[in-house]
């Protein structure tokens, strides 16, 4: 391991895209072992944060060490310990999945007897044995993203980055992923990941980063961060058919966030807001803990952003 | 202005990327070479039996061998071409390929010169392939012919480069008609493939003589009819310089387009 304990260390990341700060001033450390989450509106910096981590991009200021290597510097010894799971497909369409696995194998200069017993563990991994001899254009979109996976891990890699990894899969692949993502993490690698769903940081995280307008806003684990941003108890209520939501007593001791149709009360007791609401057939509503998604959207705001 | 970009500097991985197109070609080998006989065989036939008939010697060469030893030059050119642009684009832009490499230990550097050597290498299969077809055809002298083997992979080499320039700079498919058009065409038709230079007015001569595929015809036409080929260096320094410009070009371009 790194004698930092890290394995990602950015200070004061800077990139720019015309005029644009895509990444303005990131500190980011990751430490070694576990998973740390990424979390941000679109248009955060996310993927231009994993892309400098890659030294796929190259910062306009501040230093980066990954895995101990300089980056961009010596961003290849770095890679050659790193597993990449990108944001969308780039498998090869000329291969089979078999292939893909063997082929990328290749780039990492490794071959033989070793890297066949891995390929076929891996497939064993991603559940795709009974596919190995099947074209890429030919899977569904859960097997290429399990695949994208399998093709990350060939290199045996310290560090795994993925960018959004279960955008656009179903709840079953979904699960299954997370499952094999935690495996990984009990094997001891390091996961790097981004996400919109704050489902799946508070499943997979122990560490979260939330970014926004390339900034990073707030940093710790899940629950700290609930614990500091938002009340534990949330009520949400809804009127019959769109019409607003009247006034209620009981609401006094909440923190109240509109949305459309629909009333967020935060607050410490929620007890007598349900009194109140008691019997009260004209309004929907529902009592739950706060959660992640409650501080993404108080630090980042409700508004839209595309 | 910055400074000038450095050299490429690409790792023996580079090979990797190399093999990976291989990999490829071979699946479709049948269908490749196909396609790489295809068009220069019919030129071949039909100009070469076609006009021979009436044209006879061509500088002092039967017109079939004149015509078959300038298609092996010019098809070297135009297989990178096509190789340097349209795959190459492909793989560089709606594939994505590249960016799974880059997250490999290979850099763009790398990527680059495994590109050009797999261009250089799909030229010298194909010219090799028409070669024989027209020793086949009684159109090569002897044994001699087997020297323009190496000389079909510079060639090739010396038109990858500038082909990848231009998929670096492309915005879209469409973007290499241009080139075709403006450069390859124009070549094709002037650079002594199907009729000697010396045949051109004096002011276009000058010109001609700047030309990558004039060398590469010149050098290659006396070694398929089995004469001592004239100024050999001269040809050979000219087909290295346009390759290595094109190298250097190619990887300034293609790191500006990819790791920005
Ligand atoms: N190559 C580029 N050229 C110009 N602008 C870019 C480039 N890459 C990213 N940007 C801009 O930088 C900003 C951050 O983009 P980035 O892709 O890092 O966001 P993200 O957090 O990954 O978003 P998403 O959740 O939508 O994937 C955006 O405004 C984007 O338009
Ligand atoms: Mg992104």
């Amino acid at each position: 391991m790194e004698r930092s304990g890290y394995v990602v260390e950015a200070r004061e990341l800077v990139k720019r895209f015309g005029g644009q700060a895509a990444v303005d001033g990131v500190d980011l450390s990751v430490p070694a072992g576990g998973c740390l989450g990424l979390l941000g509106p679109n248009g955060a910096g996310k993927t231009t944060t994993l892309r400098l981590i890659l030294g796929m991009a190259r910062p306009d200021a501040g230093s980066l060490r990954v895995l101990g290597e300089p980056v961009p510097e010596r961003a290849e010894r770095a890679r050659a310990r790193m597993g990449v799971v990108p944001q969308g497909d780039t498998l090869d369409p000329d291969f089979t999945v078999e292939e893909n696995l063997r082929v990328y194998a290749r780039y990492f200069g490794l071959h033989g007897p070793a890297v066949e017993r891995r390929i076929r563990a891996l497939l064993d991994f991603a559940e795709l044995a009974g596919r190995a001899q099947a074209r890429v254009q030919s899977l569904s979109g859960g097997m290429r993203r399990r695949l994208a996976v399998a093709r990350a891990l060939v290199n045996d890699p310290e560090l795994v980055v993925l960018d959004e990894p279960t955008t656009g899969l179903d709840p079953q692949v979904r699960h299954h992923l997370w499952a094999r993502l935690r495996a990984l993490v009990a094997e001891g690698r390091t996961l790097l990941l981004t996400t919109h769903y704050m489902e799946e940081a508070e499943r997979l995280c122990d560490r979260v980063v939330i970014m926004d307008r390339g900034r990073v806003l707030e940093q710790g684990t899940p629950a700290e961060l609930v614990a500091r941003h938002v009340e534990p108890e949330v009520v949400e209520i809804r009127a019959a058919r769109g019409e607003a939501v009247p006034a209620l007593p009981g609401t006094g001791a909440c923190r109240i966030e509109t949305v459309g149709d629909v009333r967020y009360c935060y607050t410490h007791d929620a007890r007598p807001l349900l009194a109140a609401l008691e019997g009260r057939g004209d309004l929907t509503f529902l009592h739950r803990p706060a959660n992640l998604e409650d501080v993404f959207l108080r630090l980042t705001g409700r508004e839209l952003r595309e | 202005m910055r400074r000038p970009p450095p050299p490429p500097r690409p790792h023996a991985r580079a090979l990797t990327v190399w093999r990976r197109n291989v990999l490829v070609w071979r699946k479709l080998m049948g269908a490749a070479l196909a396609m790489n006989f295809g068009e220069p065989v019919l030129y071949l036939l039909g100009l070469g039996y076609g006009l021979g008939f009436f044209i006879g010697e061509m500088a002092g060469l039967p017109y079939l061998t004149f015509l078959a030893s300038g298609i092996v030059a010019s098809s070297a050119m135009t297989t990178a071409s096509f190789e340097g642009m349209y795959s190459v684009y492909t793989r560089m832009v709606p594939q994505r390929t590249y960016e799974a490499l880059l997250a490999t230990p290979l850099t763009v550097d790398d990527i680059v010169a495994g590109e050009l050597l797999w261009c250089a290498t799909k030229s010298l299969i194909s010219s090799s392939a028409i070669l024989a077809v027209a020793a086949l055809l009684g159109a090569v002298s002897g044994w001699q012919a087997l020297l323009a083997v190496p000389a079909f992979f510079l060639i090739g080499l010396c038109f990858a480069g500038p082909a990848v320039v231009m998929s670096a700079l492309a915005p879209n498919y469409d973007f290499f008609e241009y080139y075709f058009t403006l450069v390859l065409t124009p070549m094709l038709l002037v650079c002594g493939v199907f009729y000697p230079v010396d045949a051109l007015p004096a002011a276009l001569q000058a010109i001609v003589q700047v030309l990558p595929l004039t060398h590469a015809v010149a050098l290659v036409r006396p070694l398929v009819a089995g004469l001592p080929p004239e100024q050999p260096l001269l040809h050979l320094a000219v087909l290295v310089a346009y390759a290595a410009a094109g190298w250097y070009a190619a990887t300034a371009l293609v790191r500006r387009r990819l790791v920005s």
